[in-house]
């Protein structure tokens, strides 16, 4: 399978070998992720779904580079993360990687433009034309007459844009989505989960936790997590 | 870019602290009065000593003066009429002209005369001395001339009057070549001197006292007055015997800078008094050891107002760096979306420091407003003189500045360091 990753036509955007994190409290030791080996290819859309306390959040941060594991190796764009120092592990995020939270996690005091192009301010070098693609972004989620807004102005739809916009501005090779639309109505959710899909037409990679079983049949692969470990990964249409 | 970077960091600060401005506001005030007295006690400080330096060096910091005192009265002798012998003598002159660093040196006696012009009657000092006393003493003539070597060798009836007493005594005249009354003598005003304190604008009102002396030549002074002077004091006839009431000794020294013959000279005039007198009758005075006193004091009262400068300046810092603390922990949600977008450390640890440095720095730019106002009203309304340094303003804002990261440092560190999971599941 390893072989197949790094020699096939589809490129793997992120690749995890037995990885493992253990937390230890006292003398216990929780094993929130149990030796979880998975590639994610260019293009896939990922429902990532199992019981609370399954590993589902640990999984994602590990993923986005703000969590290490305990141990196993952990590629994302090729380079090993365990390898990486810290300000490397903030340029792999920056530059790599889009977040959406369940909690919006917008910056209060900024509005809703300064909020999307917030990745950019962190990048080496920012794009010239950062602004016009944060405003062309904001067009794209309808709300382009809204930039001047504060986040509170908003309402939780509208901020779950904003975040996706802004997990979008330095063009991520994934997108990662720890329960977006958890805390939304079953419309807005709806409406969210229509611009996944639309993403995801469009090419990028989502990766995305949820307990919503609607977007297990959204998703092109599906993992189910339990106590750790993966227990099932279903591929809709195909068979795995 | 960079540039954009750093306007943008400072601007976010700003729009940070906005969003409690009260809070901001509060914290800037230890800053604020901090800083605002560091300016404002140096400037009343150096006031201070500035006006005392100056007095001093008026009295001359090459010159060593020896005064007659009135020894302590002695109980015991007849009260009626007596006379009392003491002060300096011309023996001593003498004798200090052979010390090998003697320059000029000149006699000064006092006489107790009333002056006279018309019915006007003023008391002042009367003193005959020597040509030299105008140089040596730096007392600077307003109108006419001093004294001459031919008025004194020929003892004239010629005087040089203090500005306040000519202003005193001829309104709406020139003072000059008018003659005025001195016992029983009249005496020629050859000319006027500068006053030693700025005068107010107000001529001195009637019955008001007038200060100022008058100078008459020495040689003249002891053929009209002698030794002798008579003090009629409650009931009791007094008389004094003094020979002289002053000698100013003018010591030669190769580097004004540096000197060393005026403590020398010092010594010597001690000691040779020591010896000839058989009372203490004298004094000893060193302008040169005041202005070094003076600096010392001046020294220590500069490290007092230093130290509680200083606490104070602690004492905000602290403050700051209190609420930076609560700053980070409120905001620990911003610092880990921040850090999962992409910040590195050293993006947060400039965040909360450019926040820091900005309240201290407000703090700082008003602390400096009002520690320049705080000299400027006091000056007016308690008429004391104050020196504002030009170091003192920029002194002041480099040390907010400091402040600012100084105490915004570990807040900064705090929040750069924390976990950006943790810190993105904080509530
Ligand atoms: N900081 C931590 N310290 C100790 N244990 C932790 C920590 N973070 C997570 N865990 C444990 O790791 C396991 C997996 O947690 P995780 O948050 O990944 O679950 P999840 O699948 O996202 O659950 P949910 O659906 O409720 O969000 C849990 O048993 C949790 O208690
Ligand atoms: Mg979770």
């Amino acid at each position: 399978m390893a072989d197949q990753a790094s020699g096939g036509q589809v490129p793997v955007v992120a690749s995890l070998r037995d990885v493992r994190r253990l937390y230890r409290m006292g003398n216990n030791e929780v094993r929130a992720l149990d030796g979880i080996s998975v590639d994610f290819q260019r293009g896939e859309y990922w429902a990532i779904m199992g019981a609370s306390g399954s590993g589902k959040s640990t999984l994602l941060n590990i993923l986005g580079c703000i969590d290490r594991p305990t141990s196993g190796s952990y590629e994302v764009q090729g380079r090993k993360v365990s390898e990486l120092d810290d300000d490397e592990l903030s340029e792999v995020r920056g530059n790599h990687v889009g977040f959406v939270f369940q909690s919006f996690n917008l910056i209060p005091q900024l509005n809703l433009l300064e909020n999307i192009m917030v990745p950019l301010f962190y990048q080496d070098h920012p794009p010239e034309d950062a602004e016009d693609r944060a405003v062309m972004l904001a067009k794209r989620m309808g709300l382009e007459d809204r930039l001047d807004h504060r986040p509170l102005q908003l309402s939780g739809g509208q901020q779950q844009r904003v975040a996706i916009a802004r997990s979008l501005i330095n063009d991520p090779a994934f997108i990662l989505a720890d329960e977006a639309t958890g805390n939304l109505d079953s419309k807005t959710t709806e409406e969210i989960l229509e611009l996944f899909d639309e993403l995801h037409r469009e090419g990028k990679t989502i990766l995305m936790v949820t307990h919503e079983p609607a977007v297990g049949d959204r998703a092109g692969q599906v993992m189910w997590l339990k106590d750790g470990k993966i227990d099932s990964i279903e591929t809709n249409g195909k068979t795995p | 870019m960079i540039k954009g970077a750093i306007g943008r960091t400072v601007r976010l600060g700003i729009k940070s602290l906005m969003l409690h401005k009260l809070r901001s506001m509060l914290t800037t005030l230890g800053v604020l009065f901090g800083v605002s007295s560091v300016i404002a006690m140096l400037a009343i400080g150096e006031g201070g000593s500035v006006e005392a330096q100056e007095q001093i060096r008026r009295l001359g910091s090459q010159n060593v003066i020896l005064r007659a005192i009135k020894p302590p009265e002695d109980l015991a002798s007849n009260r009626s009429t007596r006379v009392v012998q003491y002060g300096l003598t011309e023996s001593d002159l003498r004798r200090i002209e052979t010390f090998p660093w003697a320059g000029r040196i000149v006699p000064v006696r006092q006489l107790q005369q009333e002056i006279r012009v018309g019915d006007r009657v003023l008391n002042p000092r009367v003193m005959g001395t020597t040509p030299d006393y105008i140089e040596v003493t730096g007392r600077i003539i307003a109108q006419g001339r001093f004294l001459s070597a031919q008025d004194e060798a020929s003892a004239q009836n010629v005087c040089v009057i203090g500005y306040e007493i000519a202003r005193y005594l001829f309104p709406f005249e020139d003072p000059i070549n008018q003659d005025i009354k001195i016992g029983a003598e009249y005496y020629r005003v050859v000319g006027t001197l500068i006053p030693r304190v700025p005068l107010s604008n107000d001529p001195p009102k009637p019955g008001e006292d007038v200060t100022g002396e008058v100078l008459i030549p020495l040689n003249n002074a002891n053929k009209w007055f002698g030794n002798m002077q008579v003090k009629i004091r409650s009931g009791s006839r007094e008389m004094e015997e003094v020979e002289l009431h002053e000698i100013i000794v003018e010591v030669e020294e190769p580097n004004i800078e540096e000197p060393k013959n005026v403590p020398r000279m010092a010594a010597a005039c001690r000691d040779m008094l020591r010896r000839f007198h058989t009372q203490v009758d004298y004094e000893v005075v060193v302008p040169l050891e005041l202005l070094l006193r003076a600096q010392e004091t001046k020294r220590i009262f500069n490290i007092v107002l230093g130290s509680i400068a200083g606490i104070s300046l602690l004492v905000g810092g602290i403050g700051i760096m209190n609420v930076m603390l609560a700053t980070v922990l409120e905001r620990t949600r911003e610092i880990g979306i921040r850090r999962a977008l992409g910040a590195k450390r050293r993006h947060i640890v400039v965040q909360f420091l450019v926040e820091t440095v900005v309240l201290s720095v407000g703090g700082g730019v008003l602390g400096i407003l009002l520690g320049l106002a705080i000299p400027f009203f006091v000056e007016r309304f308690a008429k004391m003189q104050t020196v504002v340094t030009p170091g003192a303003p920029v002194l002041a804002f480099g040390i907010s500045v400091a402040i600012g990261i100084i105490f915004g440092l570990y807040p900064a560190w705090r929040a750069a360091n924390m976990d950006p999971v943790e810190a993105l599941r904080y509530e």
